[in-house]
């Protein structure tokens, strides 16, 4: 290297914020690495019932909600580009709703197999990685539902300011990879296992 | 000290590890003896360069030259930095006024220390697979003896399923080369409850026995003897009392060894013996022991059947003396503290009696 | 001198946080160390609280090595030395070993990097003060692990916790759930001062601070801080699967259920091994800055020298089974381990060889961090080459589990990562409190420590060779284990002594010390161009850097270093 200038203008890092969000989601994706592995190297072991495809049912509307706000939270941040506020917040709201409605669904289908296909996290290893798995992300979505309706309330009350934009980017980043999640374990576990023969 | 030390010698490699250690702990001296080692019936010291047995044997190789290589690397660079910590030391205050020529690195210098290791490396990673293929894969011969070994909280369960042979904690295998024919050991290792290691240095390295798994290794020893091992994989309180000792026969001696294991014990006759058989039904024992041919059918414990023939007891803590065994029955803890052989509270007439019994079983 | 490398005064940097700071009252001390978020602070805090753990856990080893002395020895019950060697590994892996290295990322990385403070300061003391009270955590299980059945006292299971020892049927009472729960937390707080140092690194450079002039201790944290934001939250994966097995009854690990026990050794040591990469990292980097400056050369060949950190993060992923070659795995898998963990003997190996060619050719000063990292470069040589001994795997499946392990990792804990960290302690005490280090206190410290460090250690080399296993808390006496136990337990007095002469002369010069001023090893990276202490906002102007060694510059400017880079 020969004697460089540089002059402050040109000093440019990256935004903190959102490395930090995506050294974050590093993290989280090694710690469901864990999971999914588990998934997958006990799928087929089970010494007894229920399996997976006595038992699972795809999840369209769950999948169809999580998917489709991936869509209207990239709508909210748009209208925040561009200033429009009425916007953002209703294309934020949908977003919320589309969440809140995925974990109803994720909570209806665990009702379901709980009570009335008696598979609980201790009946086998199927339960146990399946809710171990499932119940990991939808943590994650519950924990992306707060962060999300964090934002709606500051919004509502006037609090969100133009500096903010870089938080509301990092959430929107974490809702993007907890739906990314749902397309690994959607895969592993309700397309994947119930082909395999006990 | 001295007797670790000559059973180390005959190796070359060692003495060569030892020097390499020693080039920077001055002043330990380390006297070598030169005596011949008698060789004792019992191996008490489980040297794992001195193997009286096939895989320990194939070991060797890879070691010593990985040992080697080690000891060739460490006198280089230990040599240099020797070299270089006495050549650039400071010489007086007035030399610390002016700094050194300032070096900034050299791509070809440092091509060559990293193609280097490259090399050895990749000769290690030759031999070594080579060396895992021939040990791991061996193939088991038709006419092996097969041993089942079954790791229990803290003592081992040894069958011969074609022999119809149980046992507890001594293995008993006969000696491979023998008028010109061999007899290879099979040895299927699992566990009844957490993980376990079977571990005899002069005859194998380890492999675990894990629940739920079946792991397998096998053994050609070549000289008669009695070779001491340990569980080798933490197991919970007393995995330090998990000893196993492993008794290489003359193929003769082990065929009456096996005659025997295969009849029931003879009746008591004594009186006491007979009063200890009676205790024996009458206390818990034969919900965790089994006697063959008796209504001790317990599988919790190790087997009793041919208790008296074993040398030791409570695997491997204490000899099998009468006294000892006294003891024993009276506190297990005293031996063996946490282990799962119950203080079954005995008064000294039942251990007397228990005793006696007990003593019968060969 | 050290205030005039080129300066912009438009450049302007963020205050400082600060929260509830308090000044005046007798009690304020303590509510500033409670309040602080300011990274020297929280960084000194995390060093203190290591030394602390390190205290503790090392009394635990001298009470293992005293029980070890002789043969058939009743000085510790089986219960006892089980939960001693478990509460040891434990302490020095996660409360010693990975909070120091925090704690000198924290306070020397923004300084290095000329920036006023770690990216996200609350960050920062939330990560510290979680990580304090999980190891304050793991220690109250002596006391509250019995439970109401009474079953069980410290967690014994291990430092790894093979399952299933670690399910309730082999565990009863809360002794693992003690272990369990203190390691998530801190995972959590790992992950959180990680995330943080990472960030720090790529957006809180100062101005010519590109990523080829970060002094190396810096890429070295760069590189802990990828391991540790990608190896640990498999632990916590793991801690959250043995905890819905012991309190809902979940299967992972439970083999009457068909669960699988090699499964967990998969999982503990895809953490494990980057683990140890971690635990060494700091070694690497307090080196490659100390050998510079204490030879007056610079780092001889520093491309090659990030490219191999970088190299050894990544192979370090890749190598997990390295400790799993007696469990019966494939005889292909042991080949693939084989080759993946020799191939690491490569990158570390031109880390020494360039050491050794920075020493070369420059004018020694035989100071206290210098002599600390000699000892290091002796000892890490040793155990690395002991460690590809273990990368054989039929050497292995003799010396796995063997008392020969047990020496290869205390030669690169001790030998390396805690010789190194006396070192770094000694070169930056100055910077921290302003007062020079006593020279012959430190090397008092330096012979009775390497003496007794090598007194206990070697001799366990040839322990493993006459087959003594780890983790048994007695031997019978014909086993020719007697003598080489002994001195390995006088060892240990020698290093016990060191450590109250290195205690003494870190309270001495504290007190007595010689007053250091800013730059008292004539050093040349950025911490040293500001006061010793430093000032709460670091610099009082935004330096910008030219160079690897922007003091270098300042002092010669007729030869600056970007002229040669
Ligand atoms: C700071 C921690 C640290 C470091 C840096 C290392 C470094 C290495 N370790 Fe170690 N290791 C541990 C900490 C560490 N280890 C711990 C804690 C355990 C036990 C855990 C437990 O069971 O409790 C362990 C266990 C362990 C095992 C498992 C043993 C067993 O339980 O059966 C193995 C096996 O392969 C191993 C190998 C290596 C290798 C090959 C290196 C290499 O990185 C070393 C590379 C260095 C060199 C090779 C020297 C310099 C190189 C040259 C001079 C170049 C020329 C050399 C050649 C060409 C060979 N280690
Ligand atoms: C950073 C890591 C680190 C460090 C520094 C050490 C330091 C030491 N270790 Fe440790 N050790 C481990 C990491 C470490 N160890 C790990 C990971 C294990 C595996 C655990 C397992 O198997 O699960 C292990 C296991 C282990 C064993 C094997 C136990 C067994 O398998 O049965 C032994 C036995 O000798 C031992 C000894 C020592 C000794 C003597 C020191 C000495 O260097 C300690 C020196 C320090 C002192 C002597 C303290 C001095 C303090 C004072 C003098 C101040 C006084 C203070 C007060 C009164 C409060 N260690
Ligand atoms: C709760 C089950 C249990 C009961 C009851 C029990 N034992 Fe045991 N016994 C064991 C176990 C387990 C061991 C193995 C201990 C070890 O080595 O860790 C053992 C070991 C022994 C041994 C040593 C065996 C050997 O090969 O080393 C003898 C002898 C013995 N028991 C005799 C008895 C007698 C006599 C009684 C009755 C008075 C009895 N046991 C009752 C479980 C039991
Ligand atoms: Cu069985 Cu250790
Ligand atoms: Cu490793």
């Amino acid at each position: 290297m020969s004697t460089q200038t540089e002059t402050l203008a040109d000093w440019k890092l990256p935004c903190q914020r959102k490395l930090g969000m995506f050294t974050l989601i590093a993290a989280e994706s090694a710690l469901f690495a864990i999971f999914v592995v588990a998934y997958l190297f006990y799928m087929g072991k089970n010494l007894n019932g229920p399996y997976p495809s006595e038992v699972l049912h795809f999840p369209w509307l769950g999948s169809i909600a999580l998917f489709s706000s991936s869509a209207t939270i990239w709508l909210a941040e748009r209208c925040l580009h561009s200033g429009n506020k009425p916007g953002f917040g209703l294309w934020w709201g949908f977003t919320i709703a589309l969440g809140a409605y995925f974990i109803y669904f994720t909570a209806d289908e665990w009702r379901h197999l709980i009570f009335e296909k008696d598979l609980t996290i201790a009946t086998n290893l199927f339960g146990t990685t399946f809710y171990s798995l499932v119940g990991l992300h939808a943590f994650h979505v519950i924990v992306g539902l707060c962060l999300l309706t964090g934002v709606l309330v500051a919004d509502l009350r006037g609090r969100l300011h133009k500096d903010h934009t870089p938080h509301v980017e990092a959430i929107s980043y974490y809702w993007h990879f907890v739906d990314c999640i749902w397309i690994v374990v959607l895969t592993v576990v309700y397309i994947i296992s119930v082909r395999i023969p006990q | 000290m001295v007797r670790a030390v000559r059973s180390l010698f005959p190796q070359w490699s060692v003495p060569a590890f030892f020097a390499m250690a020693l080039s920077f702990v001055p002043g330990a001296a380390w006297a070598a003896d030169p005596a011949p080692t008698p060789t004792p019936q019992v191996h008490k010291i489980a040297d794992m360069f001195q193997p009286l047995s096939k895989p320990a044997e194939l070991i060797l190789e890879p070691s010593h030259l990985v040992l080697l290589i080690s000891l060739a690397i460490f006198l280089v660079v230990v040599g240099v930095l020797v070299y270089v910590l006495f050549k650039f030391r400071p010489h007086g205050p007035a030399d610390l006024l002016v700094e050194p020529p300032q070096i900034y690195g050299s791509y070809n210098i440092e091509m060559a220390w990293t193609v280097i290791p490259c090399l050895i490396v990749f000769v290690l990673i030759l031999v070594t697979t080579r060396s895992i293929v021939e040990i791991q894969d061996a193939k088991i011969e038709e006419d092996a003896l097969t041993i089942r070994l079954v790791g229990h909280q803290w003592w081992w369960e040894i069958h011969y399923p074609e022999l119809g042979i149980v046992t507890a904690n001594e293995i008993h295998v006969p000696v491979s080369e023998r008028n010109g024919k061999r007899r290879q050991t099979h040895i299927i290792l699992e566990s009844a409850d957490v993980i376990h290691s079977f571990w005899v240095p002069q005859l194998a390295g380890k492999t675990d026995l894990v629940p739920n798994r079946v792991n397998h290794t096998w053994i050609e020893p070549f000289k008669t003897g009695i070779f001491l091992g340990n569980c080798a994989e933490y197991c919970g309180t007393q995995h330090a009392n998990m000893l196993l000792r492993v008794i290489v026969q003359e193929p003769e001696d082990f065929e009456k060894w096996v005659a025997n294991q295969k009849q029931p014990p003879a009746e008591p006759r004594a009186e006491l013996a007979v009063q200890g058989r009676k205790d024996f039904y009458a206390l818990a024992c034969i919900n965790c022991h089994m006697v063959n041919g008796t209504m001790a059918e317990g599988v919790f414990g190790p087997d009793l059947t041919k208790f008296a023939v074993r040398q030791t007891l409570g695997a491997g803590v204490a000899p099998n003396t009468p006294e000892h065994l006294r003891k024993w029955l009276h506190d297990p803890d005293h031996y063996k503290e946490g282990s799962y052989m119950p203080d079954m509270k005995l008064s000294p007439a039942q251990l007397d009696s228990l005793v006696a019994y007990l003593e019968t079983l060969k | 001198m050290a205030q005039e490398i080129a300066i912009d005064a438009n450049y302007r940097m963020p205050e400082p946080v600060r929260v509830g700071e308090e000044t005046g009252s007798s009690t304020a001390w303590i509510q500033n160390l409670i309040f602080t978020v300011d990274h020297k602070k929280l960084g000194l805090m995390y060093i203190g609280a290591a030394l602390l753990f390190f205290a503790i856990a090392g009394v635990l080893a001298a009470l293992m090595r005293i029980q070890l002395a002789f043969p058939d020895n009743r000085f510790l019950s089986p219960d006892v030395f089980n939960e001693s060697f478990t509460m040891h590994g434990t302490t020095m892996v996660f409360l010693v070993g990975m909070p120091l290295a925090f704690g000198f990322a924290n306070y020397l990385v923004p300084l290095m990097i000329g920036a006023r403070d770690m990216a996200f300061p609350r960050l920062n003391a939330f990560g510290f003060w979680v990580f304090f009270f999980s190891g304050l955590f793991l220690y109250f299980s002596y006391f509250g692990a019995p439970g109401l059945y009474a079953a069980g006292s410290a967690p014994d299971v291990g430092w790894f916790a093979y399952s299933p020892l670690t399910m309730k049927a082999f565990s009863r009472g809360h002794s693992t759930d003690y272990w369990t729960l203190s390691l998530m937390l801190g995972g959590i707080a790992s992950i959180a001062t990680a995330v943080n140092i990472l960030v720090t690194i790529v957006c809180m450079r100062c101005p010519g601070m590109t990523l080829g002039r970060m002094p190396i201790f810096v890429w070295c944290m760069l590189v802990l801080a990828f391991l540790v934001i990608l190896a640990v939250p498999c632990l916590s994966a793991c801690q959250i699967m043995i905890t819905l097995d012991r309190y809902i009854g979940a299967k992972f690990f439970d083999t009457q259920a068909g669960g699988d026990a090699v499964l967990w050794q998969h999982f503990f040591w895809i953490f494990g091994h980057p683990e140890v990469y971690i635990l060494v990292m700091p070694a690497f980097a307090i080196t490659s800055e100390i050998i510079p400056v204490f030879s007056r050369k610079p780092i001889f060949g520093y491309p090659m020298m990030v490219a191999a950190v970088v190299a050894i993060a990544f192979l370090s992923l890749g190598v997990w089974a390295h400790h799993m070659f007696c469990v019966g795995m494939i005889s292909l898998a042991n080949a693939f381990f084989v080759t993946s963990t020799l191939l690491i003997a490569i990158p570390t190996g031109l880390k020494i060889f360039n050491w050794l060619a920075t020493l070369y050719g420059g004018k020694l000063r035989y100071e206290l961090p210098l002599v600390f990292c000699l000892g290091f470069l002796f000892q890490f040589l040793v155990s690395g080459l002991t460690g590809v001994m273990l990368a054989v795997a039929p050497f292995d499946w003799q010396l796995s589990d063997s008392y020969f392990v047990v020496a290869h990792f205390h030669y690169v804990l001790i030998g390396g990562l805690l010789f190194t960290i006396f070192g770094g302690i000694y070169y930056w005490f100055p910077k921290a409190f302003g007062k020079m280090p006593d020279h012959k206190l430190g090397m008092w410290h330096f012979w009775l420590f390497a003496i007794g460090f090598n007194l206990t250690f070697m001799p366990q080399h040839f322990l493993g060779f006459l087959g003594m296993p780890r983790r048994i808390y007695t031997y019978q006496s014909d086993r020719g284990w007697d003598e080489l136990n002994l001195i390995s337990t006088i060892g240990v007095l020698f290093q016990a002594v060191g450590i109250l002469f290195f205690a003494y002369n870190l309270l001495y010069s504290w007190f007595r010390g010689r007053k250091a001023g800013d730059d008292p090893w004539d050093a040349w990276t950025l911490e040293w161009a500001t006061t010793s202490p430093p000032a709460d906002y670091n610099f009082s102007k935004t330096p910008v850097v030219k160079s690897r060694r922007p003091l270098w510059d300042a002092k010669h400017p007729d030869d600056p270093d970007w002229a040669h880079e």
